[in-house]
């Protein structure tokens, strides 16, 4: 189990070292202290493994990451897992602007707060948030679903095109676009089977959430509704 | 880009510290803002008398300047930091001084005054600028800073930060206004005058502006809100703490982290990192449009 002191290896190496695990490595789980509010940790990891980060991380953490499971035991600055492709990124604490920006695939679960533009342009990206969202989350979202336990900050999912959003506490105010939609037992299941994938299902009913989405109005541009835009 | 930090102690034990710790995320916020760098200390103050810490050439010969300054205004003394140099005078003295230093001195430019607050500002990188200026030695109970990544105007002293926008009054900045030009001119005929074309030159001005009409320092940065556009996060020291703001869309990054020790601001948490327990201290982003201010 390689276990990597950021106060000694160089992030650089690190990053290195990640990148060049090859198929059937024996190193599946890989240790890191003292990240220090270091950028770009764990950065663009293709391979099966496991991640762990004991303290806050900054900008950019798990970007990109592709199969690996990477756990951060503190707080992600801005961008945490940003244009994920698969795998799984866990933030114990909070996280800043942009946690999933553009995310593919995989899994984002945060179990504190995320701050805003969480889930900006997300693109399939599964993004299940324990605390609240901040303003404009979910912005211009394409595919994927956004879960938050908590509030939502003002214009949640401007402009949105047909990803999903769950949202159990209260939302200050919709963006462009975006609409509360009913919540049918379909929409219930789904929830559910994201909340598998997070390892905390059955914690709580989906019934408690509601749905929002697109209402479809913007997606080509018509002159009627310039106003909107 | 740009780095903004700052550091308030909440109590006296840290005090002897508050340079060097401030030096460290100073230094750290290098790579954000390598052009140049200030900051201001709050140190211990005298009753009844008020620091001008001036500016001058390399070179300047200060100790000389202020024996020919004593002769006119009498009681005066003086501390040298490599281009600047703190004035310490009764405050009754203290306008003669500036009339005395502008028709006398004029190469010699007053940066900061009041009664607790030095500021210092030089262009080159953020952890040079402040070993140049002793800040690791320097002491008090808060201290805010700033790195320049130059957008809006020239790498000149004059485009550093900190801003004074009154005694014991500065602003610090990341972002830029887009609207600066034209509260410049309304700035302009409200009787202020400006050295540069930068836009936190004008952020300053107007908060000053704001606080001369009756506003408290509170109700000035909330006012700015509807009046300054662009993207920024502000910071303003005053003599018995900090203020925070972030504009409404809130993109220019901020956090913060508090101990039973200490509050501290960061444009990032690497900033804060180094400081003691910051591994366990509440860390958190504050919101944008609200004005935060931590004060003894």
């Amino acid at each position: 189990m390689p276990d990597i002191d950021l106060r000694v290896t160089p992030l650089r190496e690190l990053n290195k070292m990640l990148h060049s695990i090859g198929p059937g490595s024996n190193e599946r789980h890989w240790l890191v202290a003292n990240p220090g509010g270091l950028h770009a940790i764990a950065a663009g990891v293709n391979a099966p493994v496991t991640i762990e980060i004991d303290g806050h991380v900054g900008y950019y953490c798990a970007g990109m990451n592709t199969q690996a499971t990477v756990i951060v035991r503190g707080s992600a600055g801005v961008g945490v897992a940003e244009n994920m492709m698969s795998g799984v990124v866990h933030v114990l604490g909070d996280a800043s602007q942009a946690a999933g920006a553009t995310g593919h695939g995989g899994l984002l679960r945060i179990d504190g707060n995320a701050s805003s533009r969480c889930g900006i342009s997300m693109k399939g990206i599964d993004i299940v948030v324990g605390g609240a969202v901040g303003h404009m989350s979910a912005f211009m979202a394409q595919a994927g679903n956004l879960v938050v336990f908590g509030d939502a900050g003002e214009a949640l999912g401007d402009s949105i095109y047909e990803a999903r959003l769950f949202v159990r506490g209260a939302v200050k105010s919709l963006g462009a676009d975006c609409i509360e939609k009913p919540m049918r037992d379909v929409h219930k299941q789904a929830l559910h089977d994201v909340l598998s994938r997070a390892g905390i299902e059955g914690q709580i009913d989906p019934g408690e959430f509601k749905r929002y989405g697109s209402a479809r109005r913007l997606y080509h541009f018509n002159v009627d509704h310039a106003g909107a835009y | 880009m740009c780095g903004i930090v700052g550091l308030f102690l909440k109590h006296p034990r840290l005090e002897p510290q508050l340079g060097a710790l401030t030096a460290h995320m100073l230094g750290t916020m290098g790579s954000r803002g390598p052009d140049s760098a200030g900051f201001a200390v709050y140190g211990a103050g005298v009753v009844g008398e008020t620091k001008l810490t001036l500016r001058g050439p390399g070179g300047t010969d200060f100790i000389g300047l202020v024996t020919r300054l004593r002769e006119t205004i009498g009681q005066a003394s003086v501390t040298l930091h490599d281009t600047h140099a703190v004035l310490r005078l009764p405050r009754d003295s203290a306008d003669a001084a500036a009339d005395w230093l502008a028709e006398n001195a004029p190469q010699i430019a007053i940066v900061g005054r009041g009664e607790r607050m030095e500021m210092f500002k030089e262009v080159g990188l953020p952890e040079k600028v402040a070993a140049r200026f002793g800040l690791a030695d320097m002491r008090g109970t808060h201290a805010i800073g700033h790195t320049r990544m130059a957008t809006e105007s020239a790498v000149t002293i004059n485009g550093a930060h900190p801003y004074s926008t009154g005694p014991d009054q500065c602003l610090v900045h990341n972002g830029s206004l887009s609207n600066h030009n034209a509260v410049r001119r309304n700035l302009r005929r409200e009787g202020f005058a400006f050295a540069t074309e930068n836009d936190t030159e004008v952020a300053a001005g107007y908060l000053t502006w704001r606080m001369r009409e009756g506003l408290p320092l509170g109700e000035a940065l909330k006012a700015s809100l509807a009046d300054l556009d662009g993207f920024y996060t502000f910071v303003v020291g005053a003599e018995n703490g900090f203020g925070v703001l972030r504009d409404g869309i809130a993109c220019k990054p901020a956090v913060m982290a508090e101990t039973a020790d200490y509050v501290a601001f960061g444009s990032e948490y690497r900033a804060l990192a180094g400081l003691p327990g910051a591994e366990t201290a509440r860390v958190w982003e504050p919101e944008p449009a609200t004005v935060y201010f931590w004060e003894r």
